[in-house]
């Protein structure tokens, strides 16, 4: 296991390198010079374009770019904005709300989706199976913006219990409205995905088994049954960690989180590349991570699996 | 309308007893010695350094940072003097500048003539990169601290090493008079004075730039607190300030990242001022439902015009132009994407604006489709019109309408093509390779006539990118500018946008206008011509 471990992380290395290359590429890619529209319907003095594309070594090749962009990043310093803020402070400020965020939604999208799921599993077919059938399917079909406004509408301005935006803090209470709305639609994947495998899993013979040998009811459905039924919702659970992190741009805007989200989706309009790809690498590594506490996890579920 | 109207109505009743039984203890309590508040604004693009911040985001805490020589008032947005005792002048070239006695900065050292020449000269100066180096182009010395890139800034050659770091043109006599000397005579300088570019530095910025870029240190009715990007800056009264002091004690502008957000704020009451009401409010009104008393809509210094890139030569006959002009119902327009809230544009300068005539343009900004349909037909025209806009900033509806309405009017086929982004729109008209008819906004840096003419329509005018000349234009304008009273220039001025205006090289469609919405804790809001809460007249209830 511990080899393994090792050489999944050393595996990390070239995808680093090869994302943050391909990001950085991307970025320039994007049509427009970055000091264009800087100074609104005026132009701006060459002085001003001059110092700014020397010093973020704008007249370089792309590949010496990136040499100096990567040789900076490895000794830790992420470069600054077009405005002189580090991107290290940028991103100290809003990694941990968004981290918060994400792990709110997961809280939330694991215990609502879990339990509906194993509910709904064990008696398919009756009243309370085909209702989160049904509201699962409205779930899926709402796009998230729309989950968004109505909640902050109603919730915020209407009845006045949660304030509209959250506050830079971004603390747990505040986030558990957001948190719900990013999370609605795995919500109702991790629900299904749950019932499924339950209502597969509760016809095997090791149930049945299971169930001859005498043991009590709880014992089977809480140890054998969740047990084996639980590897596919984990892998999905560990994905969308990563995928509820960079895919909340949206939720971020609507309540105006000081998140990740806003950042990058800033930096990209503005052509900030140092700030796209460092937010994005860390989210790269996250991915990666979370891909790996998932597949050691298989091994701790389901005994059958080994790595070495 | 009817039933959403109550339905809002009552939400908000309900929501604002619900709000006021929650909070009302806290704010009772603190209201009297503490009267904090919020306003909304976007992420500075520069530090917040007055010669190098040329947008809103961080212009609007540039301007609560610093005060110059003189001040725009703000519902007329004509000049008063400052830190100015008084500007004297006999040719509106050679100013002698008394600076009242008593003003400091916020690290208590005194604000004197030397704290105006040193800020001037840093920012005329091109090594050091400021954005509005340009402003200081009319004083006399200018281009020996200010060198331009043989090639512009694409090119392999660097621009030469400036001969001197200081103007010729300033001289500081003492401690408390500045002289300075234009290298033409320039009416229009006493006005211009108070944009934020000429403001002063004290000498902590010339000792050390980045603890002043971390902490700025200026002269003006707030000080710098704290800042935390992409959240907030925070600003407190300055004590010590010379000038009235405002009403509140504390300014927060609190950093949005969409304006959806920040309405919803303002109606729950969370925040203090915004001065962008969002389209989704916009809609019939809806704003003025959901903050009823609470909001207005007033004209600023900004239009919004189509220009035409002359140095294509399809677009050279004045007629064709005129012809585009006359096929614009800017009536419908307005009324039809705007409710009414842009009022048509009669001219290239803004209402409200010192000197400003009315209906310069005439028949021209009217609707006139048959006229318009004659004229074009004698052109020759060939080929579809096009149209084209940034589609990244709520312009592509009035586009299309007017496209729709040239193209009814002309009988000529006309395409709206927009280019996704500001920046590279921006790319296209600097380099001068727009081959379409293209959207452009004026927003007046300080309010002046003036400022609506020499840079967008004389040769070589710093924003005149439809690379528009005429010599009878220039040399009216010349002599506007030399002349020695502000009435005359001003007559001279408003002859030179006639002349502008009978060529055509940019229509004007309409006025810019600011809807702004407010909470309930808010007394006295005043908007300034320049889309700003007047943070010294503000007072909290």
């Amino acid at each position: 296991m511990g080899r393994y471990v090792l050489r999944r992380l050393l595996q990390l290395l070239p995808v680093f390198v090869g994302t943050t290359f391909l990001i950085y590429l991307l970025v320039w890619a994007i049509p427009g010079d970055p000091f264009a529209g800087k100074c609104g319907d005026r132009l701006c003095p060459d002085s001003y374009v001059n110092a700014m594309r020397e010093k973020f070594n704008l007249d370089d090749s792309l590949l010496v770019q990136y040499g100096k962009y990567l040789a900076n990043l490895v000794q830790g310093d992420f470069g600054e904005t077009f405005s002189g803020i580090e991107v290290s402070e940028l991103i100290a400020n809003a990694y941990p709300v968004t981290l918060k965020l994400a792990l709110v939604a997961l809280v939330i999208e694991g215990v609502i989706g879990l339990v509906a799921g194993v509910l709904t599993g064990l008696r398919s077919g009756g009243f309370l199976d085909n209702l989160v059938l049904v509201s699962t399917l409205f779930l899926i079909s709402i796009p998230v913006f729309v989950t968004g406004f109505v909640l902050q509408i109603t919730l915020g301005l209407w009845w006045g219990i949660i304030d509209p935006t959250v506050s830079a803090e971004a603390t747990i209470p505040e986030l558990i409205v957001p948190g719900f709305v990013l999370a609605s639609l795995s919500m109702a994947y991790v629900t299904r995905l749950t019932r499924t495998s339950i209502s597969e899993n509760r016809r095997a013979d090791y149930i049945r088994t299971a169930v001859a040998k005498g043991l009590a009811p709880r014992r089977v459905v809480g140890v054998h049954l969740l047990r084996n039924s639980a590897i596919p919702v984990v892998t999905f659970l560990g994905a969308d960690l990563g995928a509820l992190m960079g895919g909340a741009v949206v939720t971020e805007g609507i309540f105006n989180i000081r998140g990740i989200g806003g950042l990058v989706f800033g930096a990209i309009q503005t052509k900030e590349g140092a700030t796209v790809t460092g937010v994005v690498t860390l989210l790269v590594i996250v991915y990666l991570l979370m891909n790996l506490l998932v597949d050691v996890l298989y091994a701790v579920l389901d005994p059958r699996i080994r790595y070495d | 309308m009817g039933a959403r109207g109550v339905v809002s109505r009552l939400a908000l009743a309900v929501s604002v007893a619900l709000l006021g039984t929650a909070c009302g203890q806290s704010e009772d309590s603190g209201a009297a010695q503490d009267s904090a508040i919020s306003v909304y604004g976007t992420e500075p693009e520069n530090p917040l350094v007055p010669g190098n911040t040329t947008e809103t985001g961080g212009g609007q805490v540039v301007d609560a940072l610093f005060t110059g020589l003189v001040e725009y008032d703000p519902r007329t947005a004509e000049p008063t003097n400052a830190v100015a005792e008084s500007i004297e002048t006999t040719d509106s070239r050679v100013y002698t500048i008394t600076l009242e006695d008593g003003w400091t900065f916020h690290d208590g050292t005194r604000v004197t003539a030397q704290s105006f020449a040193d800020a001037w000269n840093y920012t005329a100066y091109s090594p050091n990169a400021q954005q509005s180096a340009s402003f200081f182009a009319q004083i006399q010395g200018f281009s020996d601290v200010n060198t331009q890139d043989p090639d512009g800034s694409d090119g392999p050659q660097e621009a030469p090493q400036p001969a001197a770091t200081e103007m010729s043109g300033l001289r500081v006599v003492d401690d408390l008079t500045l002289e300075v000397t234009l290298a033409e005579p320039f009416a229009v300088f006493p006005t211009q004075l108070g944009y934020s570019a000429f403001s002063p530095l004290p000498e902590a910025f010339f000792a050390d730039q980045e603890a002043f870029e971390a902490n700025p240190v200026g002269n003006g009715a707030f000080r710098f607190v704290s800042r935390q990007p992409n959240a907030n800056i925070e600003l407190t009264r300055y004590e010590g300030y010379a000038g009235v002091k405002p009403k509140v004690t504390d300014v927060e502008f609190r950093i949005y990242e969409t304006v959806e957000a920040a309405y919803s704020d303002v109606v729950a009451g969370n925040l203090d001022f915004l001065e962008i009401i969002p389209s989704s409010a916009l809609a019939g009104n809806l704003y003025q439902a959901d903050l009823p008393g609470r909001s207005l809509s007033q004209t600023y210094l900004g239009i919004q015009t189509v220009t035409f890139p002359l140095y294509d030569p399809r677009f050279a006959n004045p007629d064709l132009r005129k012809a585009i002009s006359m096929a614009i119902d800017r009536d419908a327009v307005n009324q039809q994407i705007f409710n009414g809230l842009k009022p048509p544009a009669d001219g290239y300068v803004a209402p409200n604006v010192p000197g400003r005539a009315e209906d310069q343009c005439g028949e021209l900004c009217r609707f006139r489709p048959e006229q318009a349909k004659a004229l074009f037909d004698s052109t020759g025209f060939a080929g579809p019109i096009e149209l084209t806009s940034n589609a990244d900033a709520g312009n592509t509806e009035w586009m299309q309408a007017a496209c729709t309405s040239i193209g009814n009017a002309l009988g000529r086929e006309c395409r709206f093509v927009p280019v996704p982004t500001f920046g590279e729109f921006r790319t296209a008209i600097n380099a001068g390779e727009m081959s379409a008819i293209y959207r452009s906004g004026w927003v007046a840096d300080y309010p002046s006539i003036e400022n609506f003419l020499n840079p967008l329509y004389r040769t070589g005018g710093s924003s005149n990118d439809g690379g528009y000349s005429n010599p009878a234009v220039d040399a009216t304008l010349a002599q506007a500018d030399a002349a020695t009273s502000e009435e005359q220039a001003n007559q001279l001025y408003q002859e030179a946008e006639r002349l502008v205006l009978q060529d055509v090289p940019a229509i004007p469609v309409y006025f810019q206008s600011v809807q702004a919405g407010w909470s309930q804790r808010l007394r006295n809001v005043t908007v300034t011509p320049f889309r700003q809460l007047d943070l010294d007249t503000v007072e909290v209830a």
